[in-house]
């Protein structure tokens, strides 16, 4: 048995076959002399590359999609890359063969790529050697094998196009000596959720094809020729790994219910209407958070009314009746937004920012809350206002709500009842809670910035990482007195920050009150499980 | 001569997919476009060269067009910048 190791690419375990996929190798077709017919015959194999990428891209979007089909597309445009093709034909000129010329214009390009200080644009340099070996294999007269391969592929390396070629159904795992987490190889493996190492020491030997092979993604480990007690023990993970997944599987549909009878509705954030999918597919019970910033980043001017609607609407309609909060713009001066004309400020988190924004510059505000109205005539929506500190502010944007809504009936516009909460991410807003409490409908805590306005720390700054305590104890009595509050104004309470999907917290949770925890999507069905096996009941004496 | 400044905010810099895009974008202008960052000036309508500034987030990307259409093309590639990068 040999045993290796390698980074994880992807995790999960896989037993089977090994493939060995090996370049060809190619003795480089000598010049004709003439470098004129060189020339000819770099420009038809040039031609032949381009088509064969054509048909590719178009598999590639079929298979993985057209973002990273995109990928296959930069390709194309190296094809015409003028500094590539003055290379090839200064080589040609001065005796080289076509192929020749192609080959070694694409290693020192190539060369160049690798040499960069930047990891991402270092595994570019296989995009390169990938175009240009297809143009020397296209003059060789070689054949592609990368559709044949069939079990644990073990290669020296994949480039783009290699793994897009690859028949996905019969492929039990990567293996890579090269790569790393930006490779190709690595992110296809991710797509196509195959258990997959880059990285490894494993010594590429024609006597390898065919022997038994594991790889434990989880751990970065392989297993060449396992003795029956590895093979029995890995056989042994693998089944606990899928019945981990399947047993997670059984929660989907379920109400998420404690053993006490008490309800917790496990929604999702998103971010985008694109996102709604995998709201779905996680088993999502509502839409607990939509940041609703994304429709006015990467533009030039605000969106219009209309758009914000469609794009609101349509996130409603797809969550099929079910709850969808929108939480109104949380712009400020750490955003790039040119077209807002915020002033650069030395402390954007304590800045212009948020509701602040909102209510200072209505006529940004307006469209938002309009479009937010018309929406809720397609199904059920709440809405909530981010960096809320005083009980005046939610009075003047119920206040202007109210108006929005008015109007909108005034004019004969279909709109519905909008549901009104606060996030709660102040200290002074959780202090407050009992009086805010009066005024809406829910409370959802933003735990995030609640915490680094709690605590004073920046969670970008890396050198605070020690003082940071997700956990600490001034937090925690925060958010029990924010619930305490809630239930006492007998509205119901969230909670949307990261803190929400800590599943040693889940108990906690129910003890203290909340209601809602939302989540990334993917966390849905592991906290349903939490709460539907929990035995906590609302601690009274809170 | 038509100069401007953009400041990436793309957490992966000026990558391998909005490089190609931008070259589309630049190949289809009439006039002379090319891109300084890092003290480095390439064609922007050449992809390895493009590719090899490797701008990352927060850098400066200059832009400059010169010739016919100048004033369009700019107006073009800062539209196409503030959208994608």
């Amino acid at each position: 048995m040999l045993k290796g190791t390698g980074r994880p690419a992807y995790s999960g375990i896989a037993i089977g076959r090994i493939c060995l996929y090996k370049k060809e190798q190619q003795d480089l077709p000598a010049s004709s002399g003439d470098a004129a017919a060189e020339q000819q015959k770099f420009d038809e194999a040039k031609e032949r590359a381009r088509a064969e990428l054509t048909e590719l891209y178009e598999k590639a979007v079929r298979d993985i999609g057209q973002q990273q089909a995109e990928i296959i597309d930069v390709q194309r445009l190296m094809l015409d890359d003028l500094d590539y093709l003055e290379s090839v034909e200064a080589l040609i000129k001065s005796g080289a063969s076509a192929a020749q010329a192609a080959k070694e214009s694409g290693d020192s390009f190539s060369a160049a790529f690798a040499a960069m200080d930047d990891e991402y644009m270092k595994a570019r340099a296989v995009d390169v050697r990938d175009v240009s070996g297809r143009i020397v294999s296209i003059l060789c007269g070689h054949k592609n094998t990368a559709a044949d391969v069939e079990g644990i592929l073990v290669a020296e390396d994949l480039t783009p196009s290699e793994t897009v070629q690859m028949p996905k159904d019969r492929i039990q795992a990567f293996v890579t000596r090269q790569g790393s987490s930006n490779s190709h190889t690595a992110i296809l493996a991710r797509i196509m959720n195959i258990p997959s190492l880059v990285q490894t020491q494993i010594a590429l030997d024609d006597s390898l094809d065919g022997r038994t092979m594991i790889v434990d993604g989880f751990e970065g480990v392989y297993y060449i020729d396992p003795d029956e007690a590895t093979l029995a023990a890995m056989r042994e993970k693998q089944h606990r790994a899928e019945e981990r997944r399947s047993e997670l599987e059984q929660f989907r549909g379920r109400p998420s219910v404690t053993k006490a009878g008490r309800r917790v509705q496990l929604f999702a954030n998103i971010g985008k209407p694109e996102d709604v999918k995998q709201a779905l597919a996680g088993d999502a019970e509502g839409i607990g958070l939509l940041r609703s910033e994304f429709l006015y980043l990467g533009r030039t001017d605000f969106p219009t009314e209309e758009e914000l609607y469609q794009a609101y609407c349509s996130i409603v309609t797809g969550m099929g009746g079910r709850r969808v909060v929108i939480r109104t713009l949380d712009i400020g001066a750490d955003k790039q937004v040119d077209y807002f004309g915020l002033e650069h400020e030395d402390n954007p988190a304590l800045g212009y920012r948020g509701i602040r924004i909102c209510l200072k510059q209505e006529e940004i505000f307006r469209p938002q809350m309009r479009a937010i109205y018309r929406a809720a005539a397609c199904g059920p929506v709440s809405v909530m206002f981010p960096m809320i500190a005083s009980v005046w502010e939610v009075r003047r944007v119920k206040e202007f709500c109210a108006g929005i809504q008015s109007e909108l009936k005034a004019e004969g516009v279909p709109c519905g009842e909008v549901e009104l909460g606060i996030m709660v991410e102040t200290p002074a807003a959780a202090i407050e809670s009992a009086a805010l409490a009066k005024e809406v409908q829910f409370f959802s805590v933003g735990t995030n910035d609640l915490t680094q306005y709690t605590l004073a720390i920046d969670r970008q700054n890396a050198r605070l990482d020690e003082f940071y305590d997700s956990h600490h104890p001034a937090v925690l009595s925060l958010l029990r007195l924010i619930a305490q509050n809630a239930r006492r104004a007998g509205i119901w309470c969230g909670i949307c920050g990261e803190l929400g999907a800590d599943s040693t917290l889940t108990e906690e949770f129910i003890r203290m009150g909340y209601d809602e925890l939302s989540v990334s999507p993917g966390r849905i069905l592991e906290l349903r499980r939490k709460v539907c096996e929990s035995e906590a009941t609302i601690d009274e004496g809170i | 001569m038509k100069e401007f400044d953009y400041v990436i905010t793309d957490e992966l810099g000026l990558h391998a997919r909005p490089a190609g895009q931008l070259v589309k974008a630049a190949s289809a202008c009439p006039c002379a476009v090319r891109l300084t960052a890092n003290g480095q000036t390439v064609d922007a309508k050449r992809v390895m060269g493009v590719m090899r500034l490797a701008v990352k987030k927060g850098g400066t990307l200059t832009v400059t067009c010169e010739g016919e259409g100048e004033e369009a093309a700019a107006e073009t590639l800062r539209a196409f910048l503030t959208a994608n990068l």
